[in-house]
C-alpha cells in the first residue's frame, strides 16, 4: 500500500483513527461541507435534496408498514385496513407513504423540470441526467408495484392493464407476461412477487441516488445562468449555506405534505380502490395514479395495441437521449429566446397530457391527447435539435459574480431584459 | 519464439475458465428465472362442470375458470343470424362463427378483453353491449359482436375460446 498517502488531520483523534483507516471523514468534509455551490442557485436547486428526503422517508414509513401488511390475495386487502383501524398509527404510516409516493412524483417532475429548463442535462453532466431517468423508471415501477398491494379493484385491475402491456411483444409477450405474473391473470403469485419486489427497488433507487449525487459533484451544480463557476467569488460552501437553504425548503415541504396527510389524506386516491379486488368485474372507469396518467394519456391515444405501448415507452425512453438531440452550447433556457417558449409548451403539453390521461378516451380528449402525443415527441426530434441550429442565444454573463454586477446596476445602459436582443427580434420572422 | 506454445496454452487455460465460470453462472441463474414461471398447482388449476339447463333463452352467465371469468351465453335466432351474416374476410381478426360454436345456441367465451385484460361488458341486460350487441370494454372501448368478435376498438383479437365439451345437454365442461 501507498505509504505516503496524505492523511487529514482533524482537530479530535478518534476522527484522526477513522480517517487513518478509511478516509470516509474527509469524504464527507470534501462532498458536504466545502462543496461550493455557485451563489446563484434559487430554490430550484433545493428539490434534489427533498426528493432524497422523501425517499428516506418512503423507505422508513414502508419498513413499519411492511411489519403490518400481508401479500396475499385473501388477507392483503383486510390487512390494509387493519393497519388503517387497529395498528397504532398505522393511518399515519399509510398516508405519509401513500401521499409521500404522490410528493415524491411532484419533487420529481420539479427536479426535472429544472434539469431541462436550464439545461443540466448538457456537457459535462449528461451521465448524470442519463442516472436521473434511470432513477425515474425504477421509481415508476416502484410506485406501479406499491399500487397493487392494497389489493383494491385499481390495484387489481390497474396491475392487470399494466402486465397485458407486455403481451403486445410480438411472439414472445404473452409467454413473458405469464413469466412475470406466476399465473395466467394477476394472482396469489403475482401479489407475492409484486410485494418483493417493491421492498427492495427503493434500495436499488437509493444506491443509483448515491451515484447520482457523486456523478453532480465531478463537475459540480448547474446553476440559473448555465455558466461554470470560474473563481471562488462564484459559489458558497454547502455547509452552512446550501444545507440552511435546504432546510428552509425541507419546512416548507414539510407544511405542504402535512396539509394533505392530516386534511386531505384521499384527495389522490382513487375511491375503486376502497372495494376489495373481484377478478370478475372490471370498474367502469380505470384511471392510473395521477403522475403516470400522461404515460396512459399516450397509451391510449394510439388505436394499436403495439404501437401505443412502443409509444409510451419511448416517451420515457427518449429522455435518454436528450443531451445529444440538444445542439445548443448554451445551457439556460433564460439565454435561449425561441428554445425558452418551447420549452414551457413542452411542460404545458405534459400537463394537459396528463390531465386527459385522468379522464375517458373519447372526444375531445382523444384528440387533445393525440395532439399532445405529436407535440411531445416533435419538441425531442424536430423542435430540439432544429431550434438549437437556427437560434441565436442571448450574450451569457462573464461569470457568475457577473450576473449580480447587472442586477444591482440601476439600469442605466439598458439591461438585457430591457433591449430586445437581436435574437428576439428573429423571433418574429419565423 | 520458444514462448509460444506456452502462452498459446496459457490462453487456452484461461478462455476455458472464463467459459465454464460463464456456463456455470448461467446454469446457476437458471432456477431462479424459471422459479418465476407459474407452480405446478397453478397449473393443476384444472377443469369446471357447469349446469347449463338454467339458462334461459338470450341469457347470459359469468363462471370462474383458473381465475378468469369465462362467459356462457344461450344465443337468440337473431344474434345467431347476425353472427352468421358476417363476411368473416371484413374482420380483424377472420373468424366464420361456426369455428367459434360447437352448438349455434351456445356461446362459450373467455371475458376477458384481448386489449389490456379487462371484463367487458354485457353479462347483465342493463350493461352496455356496444355498437355490435354482443360486449362493451369500458377500458379502452373495444366493441366485440354476438360471437365474441372484434369489430371496433384497439383490441386486436376476438375473445378467446376456452376447451370444452358438452358432457350432456345440461352440462358444460370447461377446460
Amino acid at each position: 500500500m501507498d505509504k505516503n498517502r496524505k492523511v487529514h488531520q482533524f482537530k479530535n483523534p478518534v476522527l484522526n483513527w477513522i480517517e487513518f483507516r478509511l478516509p470516509i471523514i474527509s469524504y464527507f468534509k470534501k462532498e458536504y461541507g466545502d462543496y461550493p455551490m455557485p451563489k446563484n442557485c434559487n430554490y430550484f436547486w433545493s428539490f434534489g435534496a427533498l426528493a432524497t428526503i422523501t425517499l428516506v422517508t418512503m423507505i422508513v414509513s414502508g419498513i413499519f408498514l411492511a411489519m403490518n401488511y400481508t401479500p396475499h390475495t385473501d388477507m392483503a386487502f383486510d390487512s390494509v385496513e387493519r393497519i388503517m383501524r387497529d395498528v397504532n398509527y398505522g393511518w399515519l404510516m399509510r398516508y405519509i407513504h401513500s401521499n409521500g409516493a404522490a410528493f415524491f412524483f411532484i419533487i420529481v417532475y420539479i427536479h426535472i423540470v429544472r434539469a431541462m429548463y436550464f439545461g443540466s442535462y448538457k456537457y459535462p453532466r449528461e451521465l448524470n441526467w442519463i442516472l436521473g431517468v434511470f432513477i425515474f423508471l425504477l421509481m415508476m415501477a416502484t410506485s406501479f408495484l406499491g399500487y397493487t398491494l392494497p389489493w383494491g379493484q385499481m390495484s387489481y385491475w390497474g396491475a392487470t392493464v399494466i402486465t397485458n402491456l407486455f403481451s403486445a411483444i410480438p411472439f414472445i409477450g404473452e409467454g413473458l407476461k405469464t413469466w412475470l405474473l406466476g399465473d395466467y391473470n394477476v394472482g396469489n403469485a403475482t401479489l407475492n412477487r409484486f410485494f418483493a419486489l417493491h421492498y427492495v427497488l427503493p434500495f436499488v433507487i437509493f444506491g443509483v441516488v448515491g451515484l447520482h449525487v457523486a456523478a453532480v459533484h465531478v463537475h459540480g451544480s448547474n446553476n440559473p445562468d448555465g455558466i461554470d463557476i470560474k473563481t471562488n467569488n462564484d459559489s458558497v460552501n454547502f455547509f452552512p449555506y446550501m444545507l440552511i437553504k435546504d432546510t428552509v425548503a425541507m419546512c416548507a415541504f414539510g407544511v405542504a405534505i402535512s396539509a394533505v396527510i392530516f386534511f386531505g389524506p384521499n384527495l389522490m386516491a382513487e375511491v375503486d380502490n376502497y372495494i376489495p379486488a373481484d377478478p370478475l368485474v372490471t370498474p367502469a372507469h380505470i384511471v392510473p395514479n395521477w403522475y403516470l396518467a400522461p404515460f396512459y394519456a399516450i397509451l391510449r391515444a394510439v388505436p394499436d395495441k403495439l404501437g401505443g405501448v412502443l409509444l409510451m415507452f419511448g416517451a420515457i425512453v427518449i429522455l435518454f437521449v436528450l443531451p445529444w438531440l440538444d445542439r445548443s452550447k448554451v445551457r439556460s433556457c433564460n439565454y435561449r429566446p425561441i428554445y425558452k417558449w418551447f420549452m414551457m409548451g413542452f411542460f404545458v403539453n405534459f400537463f394537459a397530457l396528463g390531465y386527459v390521461g385522468m379522464l375517458p378516451a373519447e372526444g375531445l380528449y382523444l384528440l387533445i391527447a393525440r395532439v399532445g402525443l405529436l407535440y411531445y415527441f416533435g419538441f425531442f426530434f424536430i423542435i430540439t435539435p432544429f431550434v438549437g441550429w437556427i437560434e441565436k442565444p442571448s450574450k451569457l454573463p462573464l461569470s457568475i459574480s457577473d450576473v449580480y454586477a447587472k442586477n444591482i446596476a440601476p439600469n442605466i445602459g439598458g439591461g438585457e431584459k430591457g433591449i430586445p436582443s437581436p435574437a428576439m427580434q428573429k423571433d418574429t420572422n419565423l | 519464439m520458444a514462448k509460444k506454445p506456452k502462452n498459446k496454452r496459457r490462453d487456452f487455460l484461461q478462455l476455458s475458465t472464463v467459459t465454464l465460470g460463464a456456463v456455470g453462472t448461467a446454469a446457476f441463474i437458471w432456477p431462479f428465472l424459471k422459479s418465476m414461471s407459474p407452480a405446478e398447482d397453478t397449473l393443476a388449476a384444472g377443469s369446471t362442470e357447469v349446469d347449463i339447463s338454467a339458462i334461459e333463452e338470450g341469457q347470459s352467465i359469468t363462471i370462474k375458470w383458473r381465475g378468469k371469468p369465462v362467459f356462457i351465453k344461450k344465443r337468440t335466432k337473431d344474434e345467431i343470424n347476425a353472427a352468421k351474416m358476417v363476411q368473416a374476410s371484413d374482420l380483424r381478426d377472420p373468424q366464420d362463427d361456426a369455428d367459434r360454436v360447437q352448438k349455434e345456441e351456445w356461446l362459450v367465451l373467455v371475458g376477458v378483453c384481448t386489449h389490456l385484460g379487462c371484463v367487458p361488458l354485457g353479462q347483465k341486460v342493463s350493461d352496455m353491449k356496444g355498437e355490435y350487441d354482443g360486449w362493451y370494454c369500458p377500458c379502452h372501448g373495444s366493441h366485440y359482436d354476438t360471437s365474441g368478435r372484434i369489430r371496433k376498438g384497439p383490441a386486436p383479437k376476438n375473445l378467446d375460446v376456452p376447451p370444452y365439451t358438452f358432457l350432456n345437454d345440461n352440462t358444460i365442461k370447461i377446460g
